[in-house]
């Protein structure tokens, strides 16, 4: 008996138990056209709490071979257990997109989800996209984020927020833009918020908050940031969850 | 066969040697079975497997010295927590484990708390003393608390933090839910603390409907409360035609004339057809209401009622008497008496009254109503339990209508009725309660509301944090809730500061909404001309900000009211308004500040000073600051913004006394430009 399996299985139960109760039988839908090819329309790349679902659905759209949509092609999701979809299958709409709304695993770190088609000879058509869940630490940081950050390190304004980006002369660098932050090392990136940008001969547009947020408020954000960054960052170690 | 057992017994006991040879056997293999059984043991297997998963790492020895064989415990006779889970989950406490995929091997993420002080069941549930998979983490006979899906695992937070915490979303917005959606109307929640939970909604009272609208609207609200308003938090009762008509029948039937909550104004709207739509917006009408737009999107703040077809909904006459003033009809509203004029009132009520849906009563035709049906609405009535919500004359607010919550998140799952096909466990069974009340019993009374998934989720894990394990856990971990406050301003000013509902945005001595600044230390922060400019006129602070402060049309009366009772009871003890001068400061003291303004404090990244230069969108625009706040507000806030204003995002850059007073210096003297000097002439 391999109790390895077992127990990685039981472990993993958390995040299946609600899958189980609702899973729509896949077998009932029934395609009624081929698709030659997928591109996601919606949904990738996201960051979403460790076991919820994730803000947005997650949006693919099927096309033939000349590229226009495809309706009553069956996609299929998958990803790695612990990883819930509703509805884990579904016909695409009269635009050729389908649509599931996904919950992460109880873990944090980046999961790969997959979409997947069959063609008319019957072939798999599979299309890869990249979801983050957020553990506690950077949960937790992302809410600092919003609070102190993201007014100037974030370029989109919404409707609740209107961004400071534009209004400033040096600009800082979006969280998400790895190829910068990765290249700095945590004890960096503690000095710079904890003293502010002229700590490592930056602007001193960015301010030094190591009077108004805690040591743990910092490693918080830290986790954050390397949990968003792209290309992921190499501490963050390596992705978790694979297919 | 009788032969063949009295051949066996004499192979085996046919002389005293054979017997304790065999005995001595039997014995020996009989005692063999514990040591086996331990060999065995999963626990051994697990920990077999860490040390080969860790022997090709370069940390292996380290590793190694941290290890430690044999059954591990965590016992916290306090907690009542025996977990032996570390002797499977070997690697929670080594920091270099974070990239393990294998569990049960890989780092514990990290927390705020420490293993050894909370154990592991404390948060995770599951049977901490067993030492197999299966006994640990899901239910058995002897025991069913079984491991807590990670999606709740914030509701073992909430055992002991009463309060919101930064890092709990799931939980805050659960909690938030449970007040806000009006749960707790029908369900007692008392908490640990002995406090029971407050509900935040505020239905109302149906004591005067006939007033405000129609048999037709309110039958037509009855069978389907989110056809008239999507963001309603109205639950559908599921209500057949002939018992929505008799509800509707009762409800006007049983309500009262308010004088004066009807009026017909001779004034005539503006002529200008844009009129209405600039009011709405000036008035900032939609901080609190929303309306839904062609694309679907619902726009607006969630304090008042969706606005979207209210046209279909109210009486002219009711509305125009409502914004002129609504405390006529509602006197503890939280909508603020305008003081708009009658050719206003006319102008904003005509623009809502153009929000229609002709679809929604077309369908609606009642006859007059019978005794007969009003007496059968008004058992319907008190059968489903109105009144918890709302006021209805004639009858009581039922107490304990629904079953008590306080403890339900360790309710025995024996006790539960699970619906075909579901998991048997507590989340699930709470979860699917929520989704769909009436599936478990066609004649349930709770009614269906419109929850999403992640709502439900939220509520799911609010309530579970609501467990046996709370109330015995020792109180010196419990963490209370910032206590409630329900401060009211004194005097005419109070009572003029409650018709204005100042507290519906502002925030003073604890009370009130987060919507606006804080206002408790008011007094101290702003000179006096600019509060009297500021009522009269409301300009805004911040370039950024959607929601601002409407103008009410105040009398010069009322604004002095106003301002002398805010300068005189809203001071700060560690500001002495006085202590500093506004002027008067050397022109070295001000070329300092401005250096420090835009060079080592680059405060023109959040603020405006220059409107030519500074793009800042965040802080409040300073241009006139000298004549807004005071010297000695400003030179305690470069201090220490956070003192003055907890939670404020301004930082703190503990600032020398020396550079604090030449930025006081530099923005005392920022009196505005010559626009502000010319309208004052």
């Amino acid at each position: 008996m391999n109790r390895f399996a077992s127990g990685v299985l039981i472990l993993s139960v958390a995040a299946l138990a609600a899958s189980c109760s609702r899973k729509p039988d896949s077998a009932a839908l029934k395609p009624t056209a081929f698709g030659a090819a997928m591109v996601e329309s919606s949904g990738g790349k996201q960051f979403g709490q460790a076991a919820t679902p994730l803000p947005q659905p997650v949006v693919v759209q099927v096309n033939d071979e000349q590229g226009a949509a495809v309706t009553g092609a069956l996609v299929e999701f998958a990803a790695a257990p612990g990883v819930t979809f509703d509805p884990a299958s579904a016909l695409t709409d009269s635009s050729g997109q389908a649509t599931t709304n996904v919950a992460l695993g109880g873990m944090a770190g980046r999961y790969q989800i997959a979409a997947s088609t069959l063609d008319k000879t019957h072939k798999k058509v599979e299309l890869k996209m990249e979801e983050i869940a957020l553990g506690y630490q950077q949960t937790l940081g992302r809410r600092l984020n919003e609070q102190y950050c993201d007014r100037c390190h974030n370029a989109e304004s919404t409707a609740e927020r209107v961004s400071n980006y534009d209004n400033l002369e040096v600009k800082p660098h979006p969280f998400t833009e790895g190829e910068t932050l990765n290249k700095l090392s945590d004890a960096d990136l503690t000095a710079i918020i904890t003293y502010g940008g002229p700590a490592l001969n930056k602007s001193a547009l960015m301010p030094a908050w190591g009077n108004t947020l805690k040591k743990a408020d910092v490693q918080a954000l830290i986790a954050y940031i390397r949990a968003v960054s792209d290309p992921p960052s190499r501490s963050a170690g390596p992705v978790y969850a694979k297919n | 066969m009788k032969e063949k057992l009295r051949s066996l017994w004499q192979k085996l006991f046919g002389d005293s040697v054979r017997a304790f040879g065999v005995v001595s056997l039997v014995f020996l293999a009989s005692m063999a079975i514990a040591p086996a059984k331990n060999f065995f043991s999963e626990w051994r297997h697990y920990q077999h497997g860490y040390l080969s998963t860790i022997r090709n790492r370069s940390e292996a020895n380290t590793l190694r010295r941290h290890f430690q064989g044999g059954i591990q415990q965590i016992w916290l006779p306090d907690l009542g927590v025996v977990d032996r889970c570390t002797s499977c989950h070997v690697g929670l406490k080594e920091p270099t484990l974070t990239d393990v995929a294998q569990q049960p091997y890989r780092k514990h993420p990290v927390i705020p708390h420490n293993l050894d002080q909370f154990g592991c069941t404390v948060c995770h549930r599951g049977q901490g003393a067993a030492t197999t998979v299966a006994e640990a983490h899901s239910s058995t006979l002897a025991w069913e608390q079984p491991i807590l899906p990670a999606k709740y695992i914030e509701s073992s937070c909430g055992q002991c933090h009463r309060g919101p915490l930064p890092g709990t979303p799931q939980l805050n917005l659960g909690r938030k839910l449970l007040s806000r959606s009006g749960c707790v109307h029908c369900h007692t929640v008392k908490l640990p603390d002995g406090s029971t939970m407050k509900a935040t909604d505020d239905p109302p009272s149906l004591s005067h409907i006939a007033d405000k609208t129609t048999r037709e609207w309110i039958y037509a609200w009855l069978k389907d409360p989110q056809a008239y308003a999507v963001t309603s938090t109205m639950p559908n009762f599921k209500l057949s035609d002939a018992d929505a008509r008799d509800i509707s029948a009762f409800l006007i039937a049983n309500s009262a004339l308010v004088p004066g909550d009807n009026v017909t104004l001779s004034a005539k709207a503006s002529s200008d057809p844009t009129a209405g739509a600039s009011l709405y917006g000036e008035s900032f009408c939609a901080s609190c209401h929303a309306v839904q737009n062609a694309a679907g999107n619902v726009v607006g703040g969630d304090v008042g009622p969706e606005l979207t077809r209210i046209g279909s909904k109210v009486k002219p006459q009711w509305l125009q008497a409502w914004v002129r003033n609504p405390r006529v009809y509602d006197p503890p509203t939280a909508m603020p008496h305008y003081r708009f004029s009658d050719v206003q009132v006319v102008t904003l009520t005509g623009f809502l009254l153009a929000k229609t849906d002709s679809d929604l009563l077309a369908n609606v035709h009642l006859d007059a109503a019978t005794p007969e049906q009003i007496a059968h609405g008004k058992r319907l009535v008190s059968d489903y339990g109105c009144a918890s919500c709302h006021e209805i004359p004639g009858i009581k607010k039922p107490e304990n209508f629904a079953p008590e919550l306080s403890r339900i998140g360790s309710k025995p799952i024996t006790q539960l009725i699970f619906l075909q096909g579901m998991q048997h466990t507590l989340p699930d069974y709470i979860a699917g309660k929520i989704k769909q009340p009436r599936a478990f019993a066609p004649r349930l009374k709770m009614p269906q509301y419109t929850f999403t998934s992640a709502q439900i989720d939220a509520l799911t894990t609010a309530l579970l944090s609501l467990n046996d394990r709370s109330y015995s856990l020792p109180p010196s971990l419990a963490v209370a809730a910032p206590p409630e406050s329900d401060y009211q301003p004194a005097g005419k000013a109070g009572k003029l500061m409650t018709d204005l509902a100042c507290f519906s945005c502002h925030r003073i001595n604890g009370h009130g909404s987060d919507m606006a600044p804080d206002l408790t230390w008011e007094g101290s922060s702003v000179q006096r001309d600019w509060l009297v400019q500021f009522f009269k006129n409301p300009g805004t602070l911040r370039p950024a900000l959607i929601r601002r402060m409407p103008k009410f049309n105040l009398t010069d009366g009322e604004i002095n009211e106003l301002t002398d009772y805010i300068m005189t009871v809203y001071q700060s003890p560690a500001v002495d308004r006085d202590s500093m001068p506004l002027s008067g400061y050397s022109q070295g003291q001000t070329e300092l500040g401005k250096q420090l303004f835009y060079g080592t404090y680059s405060c023109q990244g959040c603020h405006i000073v220059d409107t030519k230069t500074d793009k800042g969108y965040i802080g409040p625009t300073l241009t006139q600051v000298g004549s807004r706040l005071t010297a000695a507000w400003i030179y305690q806030w470069m201090k220490n913004p956070q003192a003055l204003r907890p939670g404020t995002i301004e930082p703190n850059r503990a600032m020398s006394d020396e550079d604090a007073r030449a930025l006081t210096a530099f923005l005392t003297s920022q009196k505005g430009g010559g626009k502000q000097e010319a309208a004052k002439k």
